[in-house]
């Protein structure tokens, strides 16, 4: 009766012999010791047997399935040594060929210099302060000390709407105001914000200028703020932004908010400071308009300027972004072009 | 303004190279924007970087002043005489010429005195004076009709002074002209363009400029001398003036020069006007403009003469007065205008003369025949010559000046130098006096410092004496009492203010920009810090900036201008939308497509969408920004904030192995995105429901739910909006989020994670075929419930309909987890609860296993 056995062993040996694959090796396995294998049967049958049998045929069957499956663990590794042999042999791809393509997504690179600019300016325990689009005139100009019909309004054209006294801020500086008057506790807290937004100015779209752009505002009030630490912040944030040797230089100049006012250059960083196109041969580059802030403009925030004293500043991330990437046309900023966009 | 370093020269010293000068000013707020060069090298100054300039270099040894001793006829050419030119040689040299200017002189004998003449030597580096376009030359010798030549007298265009090339530059000796003196020294010059803020309107003149400069170097001040040589009878009972309203115009003052002639003005008045942008008419009316930008007093010109004939016979009177409605005037130029009440007129009895301060009228002005000239030097209010300029479209260097602010202190002394140097160039008697009607002289401005108040805000410990130095050298009167400066502000300066804080601060400016901005050290702030604030919004807005971007989408930023009629594309067949709200109109829109403040931010979000279509199949982008929505009670807009995306194209960009990956993007590629997005922000009870967007489609479309609230709306767009966009027919996926409403219901800060678990899942699946309309979520609710807590998680793998599944019917199927963390399941436990998910879903949804 074992001869049956032993004939069932002789074939799967057989046929593991001739299994030549890992997927031939997979059939052979489940044909002979899987749930339903030839082996596997046999040792099912046993109960089958009469009872003197029994005892003689399972434990044939048993050191069958054993040396069995012994053996096709050795060849399985075999195969498996020569398959991949097999592959490192002659697997090659061209590697040359294109990658699949990831589409990324990406910020804009006005936000990514808006949060590089909040970021450096938040190491110095400026935060953020956001302030609305649309404007009074007595936030835009009057509480900023530009009187109406003063000169200055010269300087930034403004998109009036169709009510009366209401317009599209021209900058961000009406945020002084309102920042002053929703944190300064009715003038008694010191104040350090930067107010970053979107500005409107009535100008032809050029390559040179955007009916809308960003601003970001900077305002510190306090009992102790003086023109030398304005002078030292914006140094320090020049120095961050621009390299631990960047050179700044201080330009007196006029914003009626603010007394005394200046306008902060950086040296160069395209051709450091020798004269290039972009810095105009002057060997410097614009970074911020600044000053104290002017007496008229802290009693409008609610404080009492004999007491109080503060500075402010704004500059431009679009103008930043510009001279940064070598940008000459303003007006991909809010194009949108996504050629334009990928490269961020 | 320009300011040429030669005119600037007679106000002040100036000993230093005009590059450094120009560093400084700039320093100091006065920008000089560009450096002009005439006929003299740019300066080359240490630390000090200006733009190189090509100008042309009149050579120091080759271009020279030369003295015309006698001019002979050409042998062979009528249109040509030879000019012997002592140009300090040891010879004359015969220079042959063509100036039209010498033929006077031909065979006239020797010259005494010369003519004085730019001359050039062979080699020297010149303009082309006959090229139309800008050429450069340089010398050589060669013969003309015969003689030879290697020399050349200069005409104004050769040197670059102008395009003036009738005739040679003939100049005039002050008497220290001297044969052979290059012409660097004698006309060489460097001219300033410097742009003046606001701040500044007293620096709008030479002297202006120069005060500056006399205080920045620390050297005395010229001011030009107002002295007249008056030998006529007193102006007293000559004409007569009327101011109505000394607010508008607080001062006006005459002077009369009689018998006097019409002719050109000297070369060098010519010059300096030229220098500074002006083109010279007249004796008259150059030195007008001469003052205007010498003292920054504007002055007008009468001719008396015309007064009196208007005046018919009586003492010519002129009133001042706000124009009414109704009035017109022609001004110089020819334009009848209307006038309106901030226009401020000057008339006599015949009618109204000139616009005050702005521009005359045509009726009196100077001509040739004019030999009294009654001249005007008076003082007008800021604001209605900038209303004026800015209503009747026009403007004028008075005007420009006036409506920046001139102290009327400096109005008698203009008409006193203007009359003048009018008598000095067209010869005449000057009335004796001046008319000076002064109804509203300015209060003295007295400003009184504290010490402690520039180291306050200046930073810099600054003593009383130093201060009062810096003051004095701008023409301040100081007293120093203890710690204190007591300032009294020149008579030439509008910009101090009288009122305490204010005044003080200006002061402060004053002597940091003098002391010089760089030279004040820097410091950290060392005051209190503020209280710390948060703005939530925009650190959630930054969170979902970068989720959007993981996610593989793009940020846009759009203009925030539309109009209605793009809006209005976005709902198809006339139904209200976006368009049908009042908008935020503008009254100056730079175009009609941007007369609006958007309502949403879709309407960009597909323009470019249409314009990047041209390169770029696939598109995923967002946008965040405001959109503006007026109040009906309240004159500003509200102002929320939206989140929108939009996706097209492609799942993946496709590559060499075909278009395995290339299906196009659908309503489900963008629910994925939203609803990760949601779960990230852990939004809770979220539910999507058939939408009713009309930009939408309406069968591919949803509404986004978070319990009661509605956060928005997503979908394919309706092809419609798609045509109108100028879209092509691939699906285009929007959503409009209240990004407000987002945030409110979002929780991304503190939330509780699932615990890992401990014990094995068991997995099984279920297909189960169900009638068509049964929606997905609802599949889902009950099997979920039924599954309890035993039922770990569910996903659906696979929607099929077709055979074998009947008609308007579907399969769904789906894998099921089971696991619990209180044991391991045992199979008797599973099956138990399957049964029990398959009898709901057929009690409940009429479901049959799908065999
Ligand atoms: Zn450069």
């Amino acid at each position: 009766m074992l001869e049956t056995l032993e004939a069932q062993y002789a074939d799967a040996l057989q046929a593991l012999a001739a299994s030549k694959s890992s997927e031939a090796l997979a059939a052979w396995q489940s044909a002979w010791l899987g749930r339903r294998g030839a082996i596997t049967a046999s040792l099912r049958a046993t109960g089958q047997l009469p009872q003197e049998a029994r005892a003689a045929w399972g434990k044939r069957a048993n050191e069958i399935r054993q040396l069995l499956t012994a053996a096709h663990g050795e060849r399985a590794e075999a195969i498996r040594n020569a398959e991949m042999a097999q592959d490192l042999e002659s697997g090659a791809i061209d590697v040359t060929l294109p990658g699949r393509r990831r589409q990324p997504g990406g910020l804009h690179p006005s936000t990514r210099i808006l949060r590089e600019f909040a970021r450096i300016w938040g190491e110095m325990g400026f935060q953020v302060y956001r302030s609305r689009d649309v404007e009074t005139d007595e936030f835009n100009f009057q509480y900023l000390n530009f009187p109406p019909h003063h000169p200055a309004r010269d300087m930034q054209d403004s998109f009036y709407t169709t009510t009366p006294g209401v317009i599209l801020r021209t900058h961000t500086s009406p945020g002084q105001i309102r920042a002053m008057r929703d944190l300064g506790a009715n003038g008694t807290r010191p104040i350090r914000v930067i107010l970053p937004g979107m500005c409107y100015r009535y100008e032809q779209i050029t390559a040179r200028s955007e009916v809308q752009f960003h601003q970001v505002e900077g305002l510190a009030v306090g009992r102790g703020i003086r023109m030398t630490d304005l002078k030292g912040t914006v140094a320090a944030f020049a120095r961050r932004m621009f390299g631990e040797n960047a050179r700044v230089r201080y330009r007196a100049s006029y914003f009626p908010f603010t007394e005394p006012s200046m306008e902060i250059d950086v040296e160069c960083f395209l051709c450091d400071g020798s004269g290039c196109r972009v810095c105009k041969y002057s060997g410097w580059l614009e970074i911020a308009g600044s000053g104290m802030v002017h007496p008229v403009v802290l009693r409008n925030g609610g404080y009492d300027p004999a007491l109080w004293s503060g500075f402010a500043f704004g500059m431009g991330p679009e103008r930043s972004a510009m001279l940064r990437h070598d940008i000459h046309d303003i007006r991909y900023f809010w194009g949108n072009d996504l050629r334009f966009l990928e490269q961020f | 303004m320009l300011v040429p370093l030669s005119w600037l020269r007679d106000l002040v010293d100036v000993d230093v190279p005009a590059e450094w000068l120009a560093e400084r000013l700039t320093l100091a707020g006065l920008e000089v924007a560009a450096i002009n060069y005439l006929g003299v090298p740019q300066g080359a100054v240490e630390g000090v970087r200006w733009p190189p300039s090509d100008h042309l270099v009149w050579d120091r040894d080759k271009v020279l002043l030369g003295a015309i001793r006698e001019v002979r006829a050409h042998p062979n050419a009528d249109r040509l005489v030879l000019a012997m030119v002592d140009y300090g040689g040891e010879a004359l040299e015969q220079c042959v010429t063509g100036a039209s200017n010498l033929f006077g002189y031909k065979d006239a004998g020797p010259l005494d005195p010369p003519l004085w003449a730019p001359f050039a030597m062979e080699g020297a580096e010149l303009w082309d004076g006959h090229s139309e376009t800008p050429k450069r030359l340089r010398l050589k010798e060669r013969a003309l009709r015969g003689i030879p030549n290697r020399s050349m007298v200069c005409s104004e265009k050769e040197l670059g002074l102008s395009d003036e090339h009738e005739g040679i530059l003939l100049l005039e000796d002050d008497g220290s002209f001297r044969p052979g003196t290059p012409l660097q020294d004698v006309l060489g010059d460097v001219v300033f363009d410097i742009e003046l803020t606001p701040n500044l309107a007293r620096c709008f003149s030479i002297l202006g400029v120069a005060r500056e400069v006399a205080a920045l170097l620390d050297k005395p001040l010229r001011v030009p001398a107002a002295k007249v040589l008056a030998e006529g009878p007193p102006i007293e009972g000559q004409a007569v003036i009327r101011i109505e309203e000394p607010a508008i115009n607080p001062r006006f003052t005459l002077a009369l020069l009689r018998d006097t002639q019409v002719g050109p003005s000297p070369w060098w008045l010519q010059q300096r006007l030229r220098l500074v942008g002006q083109r010279p008419i007249n004796n008259i009316v150059d030195v007008t403009n001469y003052i205007t930008f010498e003292l920054g007093q504007p002055l007008h010109a009468f001719d008396f003469d015309k007064l009196l004939a208007r005046a018919d016979g009586a003492v010519p009177t002129i009133t001042t007065r706000r124009a009414q409605p109704g009035e017109t005037l022609t001004t110089l130029e020819g334009t009848q205008r209307k006038l309106e009440p901030h226009d401020i007129i000057l008339l006599d009895s015949a009618g109204i003369l000139s616009l005050g301060g702005v521009i005359g009228g045509a009726d009196t002005e100077i001509d040739d025949n004019t030999h009294n000239v009654l001249l005007e030097a008076a003082n007008w209010n800021p604001v209605n010559i900038r209303r004026t300029m800015q209503s009747q479209k026009v403007i004028t260097d008075a005007g420009v000046r006036f409506s920046r602010g001139v102290h009327p202190a400096v109005a008698a002394q203009g008409v006193r130098r203007g009359i003048e140097l009018m008598r000095r160039h067209g010869g005449g008697r000057v009335a004796a006096g001046i008319i000076d009607a002064y109804p509203l002289p300015p209060d003295p401005v007295r400003v009184t410092l504290p010490v402690a108040e520039i180291q306050r805000i200046m930073g810099v410990a600054f003593s009383a004496h130093a201060a009062a130095e810096i003051l004095r050298r701008l023409e301040f009167k100081v007293n120093v009492e203890a710690d204190r400066l007591e300032a009294t502000v020149p008579q030439h300066r509008l910009d101090i203010s009288a009122e305490t804080v204010t005044g003080q601060a200006d002061l402060i400016e004053e002597l940091a920009r003098i002391y010089g901005y760089d030279r004040i050290p820097d410091s950290m702030i060392d005051d209190e810090l503020p209280p710390l604030h948060a703005d939530m919004t925009l650190e959630h807005e930054e969170l979902l900036r970068d989720l959007l971007a993981t996610l593989g989408l793009r940020e846009n930023i759009s203009h925030r201008f539309s109009s209605p009629e793009r809006e209005a594309l976005l709902t198809p067949d006339d139904r209200p939308g976006y368009h049908s709200k009042p908008y935020v109109e503008l009254l100056n829109p730079v175009a009609p497509e941007k007369r609006v403040l958007r309502h949403t931010l879709l309407t960009q979000l597909l323009d470019s969408a249409a314009a990047n279509a041209r390169w770029r199949e696939t598109q995923q982008v967002f946008e965040i920004g405001q959109v503006y929505l007026p109040r009906a009670d309240e004159e500003l807009p509200q102002e929320p904030r939206r989140l929108a995306l939009l996706m097209t194209g492609r799942r993946r960009l496709p590559n060499w192995q075909g278009a395995a990956d290339a299906a196009q993007l659908d309503f489900f590629d963008l629910k994925g995105l939203l609803d990760r997005l949601l779960a990230r922000f852990n939004v809770p009870g979220v539910v999507w429901s058939p939408g009713e967007h009309a930009s939408l489609h309406p069968g591919r479309s949803a509404a986004i739910h978070s319990d009661d609230e509605v956060l928005g709306h997503a979908g394919e767009l309706h092809p419609m909006v798609a045509q109108a966009f100028d879209l092509g027919d691939a699906p285009v996926l929007v959503a409009e989020l209240d990004l407000e409403r987002l945030l409110e219901r979002s929780n991304w800060r503190s939330y509780p994670l699932q615990a890992l678990p401990h014990t094995p899942p068991v997995y099984q699946d279920i297909a189960l075929v169900l009638r068509e309309e049964v929606p997905a979520a609802d599949v889902e609710k009950v099997l979920r419930r039924a599954g309890g807590d035993l039922l770990q998680d569910l996903r659906l793998f696979d929607v099929y309909t077709g055979d074998p599944v009947p008609p308007g019917h579907k399969s769904l199927a789906f894998n099921l987890v089971y696991q619990t963390d209180a044991r391991t399941l045992t199979d008797r436990e599973v099956a138990k609860v399957h049964r029990k998910i398959v009898r709901a879903a057929e009690s409940q949804l009429g479901a049959t296993l799908r065999a």
